[in-house]
């Protein structure tokens, strides 16, 4: 079954703010990473997912169903955990997540256990009878979480998880997404505008920007490309380029780096002799995962030439 | 890939059961619908919260339980009732609106301060039932205020009565007095629920709430001294506390004079329509902040 399934989505506020412009995607169940900057129109996705808001034209399905007009059988099948703060500090994460999980319709003792183990879950079982108010940034996140997650939903709807967390607060984070999604047989869409970190996690990614659909692909297809090699020298960047594309490297211009596609250890050679040859200063040269940022990069710019 | 948490804490073991699914039942909107209206009503006494959101909703009830207790004790004393059923609620309109003032804000201007509706909205509940459920505890709030005082002076009354007729003749009166109990807990509510959901800062809303029932007063004062009969019959329906109490005039009072002369069920169609329009802005209010 497909998970989720748009079709010429589009949404304009009023008339001269589009947030999202003729987007077909369709992505399979698994952990979906939503990437793009800021206003990319990540938050009015999945407000239109949750039936919240309603689109200009086109369709979207959200676990086979039309959230515009079957949005409360769509939000009994899904968890939302918002990007914003939204907890009372008044009460205590076991009476929130508990209060939570009845308005998801949840009979009154299966909340509260269910509250307690989606708080277990998340890794805040010791702490759970104080208050939210006295709770650090961390916790906050997880108690946001866990109300997502109290009615066993079929779909998280994740916005930027890891903000405000520390770098161990993300890894934790990401590494709890990653569990729910794989361990829990919960399918997961993160949004984040960090590529670096939902590619880490995610089946599949979804890249959007103004609107638009970027890319939309399996995370494997889009990393199975080979290593790269960075090569950085002090001057003449250049001339190293100039030989180097001689040699029958491709090489790929980033900032002051050349990235050069690294096929096997002969690339060191040829790269080292050809540095050497120009008597150039050579900075740096190291060797690195080909990252999904710079397939969105070459896209863009190939985008752009065309 | 991050390395998924240690799950073992230091002082013992927690053993991971793994992660259940849930087959069970889904209540539908009336359960739902339920639950919040429970919750709601809870947090308008301060149920479950800290002692300083106590504070205010005891302060006021304990104020108006004296005032009950002292009355009683004065009927049973004297055998005249100081004060009708049907004037308590008038004399103490004040403390209702202070009591709405702390309460609203409270229910509504809380949730939105908090950040807390987006998770609201997105779980199966209406919009419109979310405004429900909160209006629907302010009202009940605001009649207990009234109600259980009023039965604590019932009771006095009926226990110190000289035989069954004198009980029969203080329940005929004791009913009415709930009834415009009643009529006040709503009429004050909508208003007072309408003018918090507008209003994130709490102690704003408070604020708000109080000056929607006293900037009107004023005006109520000018029409009341001018010459003519017809302005002061109808200056009652310039503000919600005299709206009530014109009503209460029209449906209770049994002198005959009322001061509103005969435009009784103009208060009435006015108190309906103004409630109705609370009830539909609220609800416009809740589709629009839902949607941003």
């Amino acid at each position: 079954m497909t998970l989720i399934a748009t079709q010429s989505l589009t949404k304009t506020y009023g008339n001269r703010v589009t947030a999202l412009a003729d987007l077909t995607v369709a992505v399979e169940p698994g952990v979906i990473g939503l990437v793009g900057a800021n206003g990319a129109g990540k938050s009015t996705f999945i407000k239109i997912m949750l039936g919240l808001l309603a689109p200009t034209s086109g369709q979207v399905r959200v676990l086979g169903l039309d959230p515009t007009t079957d949005s409360q059988a769509v939000r009994a099948r899904v968890g939302y955990m918002p990007e914003h703060d939204s907890l009372p500090p008044d009460l205590s994460a076991a009476e929130f997540v508990t209060h939570l999980g009845r308005i998801s319709g949840l009979p009154r003792t299966v909340a509260r256990e269910r509250a307690s183990e989606a708080l277990r879950h998340v890794g805040l079982y010791e702490e759970r009878y104080r208050q939210i108010g006295g709770y650090s940034t961390g916790m906050k996140q997880r108690v946001k979480l866990a109300q997502a997650l109290v009615h066993d939903p079929d779909l998280l709807l994740l916005d930027e998880p890891t903000n405000g967390l520390d770098p161990a607060g993300r890894d934790a984070m990401l590494g709890l997404i990653h569990r729910i999604g794989t361990e829990f047989g919960i399918s997961v869409l993160v949004c984040s505008h960090l590529l670096g970190e939902v590619e880490r996690i995610c089946d599949t990614l979804v890249a959007i920007d103004g609107g638009r659909l970027l890319r939309s692909d399996n995370i494997t297809a889009m990393t199975t490309a080979i290593d790269v090699l960075a090569v950085e020298v002090s001057e003449g960047t250049e001339e190293l380029a100039a030989r180097l594309a001689e040699l029958d490297l491709p090489v790929h211009r980033e900032d002051r780096m050349l990235l050069v596609r690294l096929d096997d250890d002969r690339t060191y050679d040829l790269i080292l002799t050809a540095v050497a040859e120009l008597d150039l200063p050579l900075h740096r040269l190291d060797q690195r995962r080909h990252r999904v940022a710079e397939l969105f990069a070459t896209r863009e710019t190939t985008n752009a030439h065309a | 890939m991050p390395t998924p948490e240690p799950r073992t804490a230091p002082g013992g073991v927690i053993h991971d059961i793994g992660y259940q699914r849930y087959d069970g039942p889904r209540l539908g909107r009336r359960h739902i619908l339920g639950a919040l209206y429970l919750h709601s009503l809870r947090t308008a006494f301060g149920l479950g919260r800290s002692a300083k959101a106590k504070i205010f909703p005891w302060l006021i009830m304990s104020v108006v339980g004296v005032v009950a207790v002292v009355l009683t004790a004065i009927q049973v004393q004297t055998g005249v009732a100081a004060l009708g059923y049907n004037e308590f609620p008038e004399v103490l309109s004040i403390l209702i609106i202070f009591f709405c003032a702390a309460v609203a804000p409270e229910l509504v201007s809380r949730d939105l301060q908090t950040g807390v509706l987006p998770l609201y909205f997105a779980r199966p509940l209406e919009r419109a039932d979310y405004a429900i459920a909160k209006l629907a505890a302010l009202i009940t709030a605001t009649f207990l205020l009234l109600a259980v005082p009023l039965t604590v002076m019932f009771a006095g009354a009926a226990f110190s009565a000289d035989d069954l007729g004198g009980v029969w003749r203080e329940f005929g009166d004791y009913l009415p007095g709930i009834a415009y109990a009643a009529l006040h807990a709503v009429v004050f509510s909508s208003v007072a629920v309408l003018v918090a959901a507008l209003v994130k800062r709490r102690a704003v809303a408070a604020a708000a709430v109080v000056a929607a029932f006293l900037v009107t007063t004023p005006i109520v004062g000018v029409l009341l001294v001018l010459p003519y009969e017809t302005s002061t019959q109808l200056s009652g329906l310039v503000n919600p506390a005299s709206l009530v109490s014109g009503v209460g005039d029209w449906l209770f009072e049994t002198t005959g004079d009322t001061g509103i002369g005969g435009w009784g069920p103009l208060y009435g169609v006015v108190s309906i329509a103004l409630v109705a329009a609370c009830v539909l802005l609220l609800f416009a209010r809740y589709r629009k902040v839902a949607r941003s």
